[in-house]
């Protein structure tokens, strides 16, 4: 990339690939504008892992816009979730505890990634490596706990064509929308136990580019942002 | 090359982010355990999930640190499912009769 020849018309000063940007607009057109790499000083990894997590954006908004569908032409009433989610803890019923638990079981995993990446750029092997297992960790437990819940509602006769509770299109959506987030889940604590392996075993200290580990953060982070709004819409509406 | 090299922030900053997001959660979630109803808790509801989704995108993913044409490049497009949202929301009433004429429901 440095090495390439310089075209006809070229300066080597007019815009060299490391340079900082204008600022504002003037900078964006000028990075479009140069008929070269668009996202310069972004590593390709995290502009494709962004580009990615924008896709998966557009698939979880559909979801969730099917859901706000349904949800506004029922002609029967939507279950209420404070209701559903509740969990008797100790003889007291306590509305949507388990997700509220879920909620911060998630955002913790949130924050051990965030010091994970902080981490790996100071090349703290095994800091990295452990906090990222302890991402993981947490994710699983997240997971352990959708599935309790997923358990406890098909035993109360939730399904994806009817329950007992009110509108036959509450189990579908949410089977649905949890499923592809608990997915989600699931693929990134594999994700981040072989990246945090990779880690433990010096690829990156040799390579010399921590990247990675910020690239797996990005994801997870993501399926935290995608939780928010499932809390949001589905949850607490 | 410090920032070449990747995102350095102190530990310090994601403390704090870890923490406004488990205040913001469990606003949140008093929300429902107070069982305020209608636009209050929509608007609640709504001014939190945002305020969480900011500061994840903006700190725990660096957005804010990032080339403002990577920036652009994530965070417009989104917008175009504002106007699916916009669309299915308006034609909500549209396909509510056709289920009460259509199922008698």
């Amino acid at each position: 990339m440095a090495s390439h020849p310089l075209a006809p018309g070229e300066s080597s000063s007019s815009n060299p690939p490391d340079s900082p940007p204008a600022p504002g607009w003037q900078g964006i057109a000028s990075d479009w504008a140069s008929d070269k790499e668009v996202f310069k000083q972004v590593p390709w990894g995290k502009a494709m892992m962004w580009i990615f997590l924008l896709s998966d954006t557009f698939i979880f908004t559909c979801f969730l816009t099917g859901y706000m569908s349904v949800r506004m032409t029922i002609t029967t009433a939507w279950p209420n979730p404070s209701e559903v989610f509740a969990l008797t803890i100790a003889g007291q019923e306590i509305p949507l505890i388990l997700i509220a638990i879920m909620t911060f079981v998630l955002i913790s995993s949130s924050g051990t990634m965030a010091m994970a990446v902080n981490f790996a750029y100071r090349r703290e092997r095994a800091k990295t490596a452990a906090l990222m297992l302890a991402t993981a960790a947490l994710g699983v437990t997240f997971v352990g706990m959708q599935a309790f819940e997923w358990t406890k509602l098909i035993a109360e006769g939730v399904r994806p064509w009817g329950n007992p509770m009110g509108a036959a299109q509450f189990g579908a959506s949410f089977f649905m929308i949890t499923g592809f987030h608990g997915l989600h889940v699931s693929i990134g604590a594999l994700y981040l136990g072989i990246v945090a392996l990779k880690v433990m075993r010096g690829d990156y200290e040799r390579s010399g580019n921590y990247q990675n580990v910020e690239i797996a953060g990005l994801y997870w982070h993501f399926v935290d942002l995608v939780w928010v709004f499932i809390f949001a819409f589905f949850y607490l509406w | 090359m410090a920032h070449a090299q990747g995102q350095q922030h102190p530990i310090s900053l994601y403390l704090k982010i870890w923490g406004l997001l488990f205040v913001l959660s469990t606003l949140s979630y008093l929300v429902d355990y107070f069982h305020f109803h209608g636009y209050l808790r929509w608007s609640l509801i709504i001014t939190f999930m945002l305020l969480k989704a900011g500061l994840i995108v903006s700190i725990f993913m660096h957005m804010a640190w990032e080339r403002l044409t990577m920036v652009y490049a994530i965070l417009l497009p989104p917008l175009c499912l504002l106007v699916l949202v916009g669309l299915m929301a308006t034609e909500a009433d549209y396909v509510f009769l056709s289920r009460v004429i259509s199922f008698g429901q």
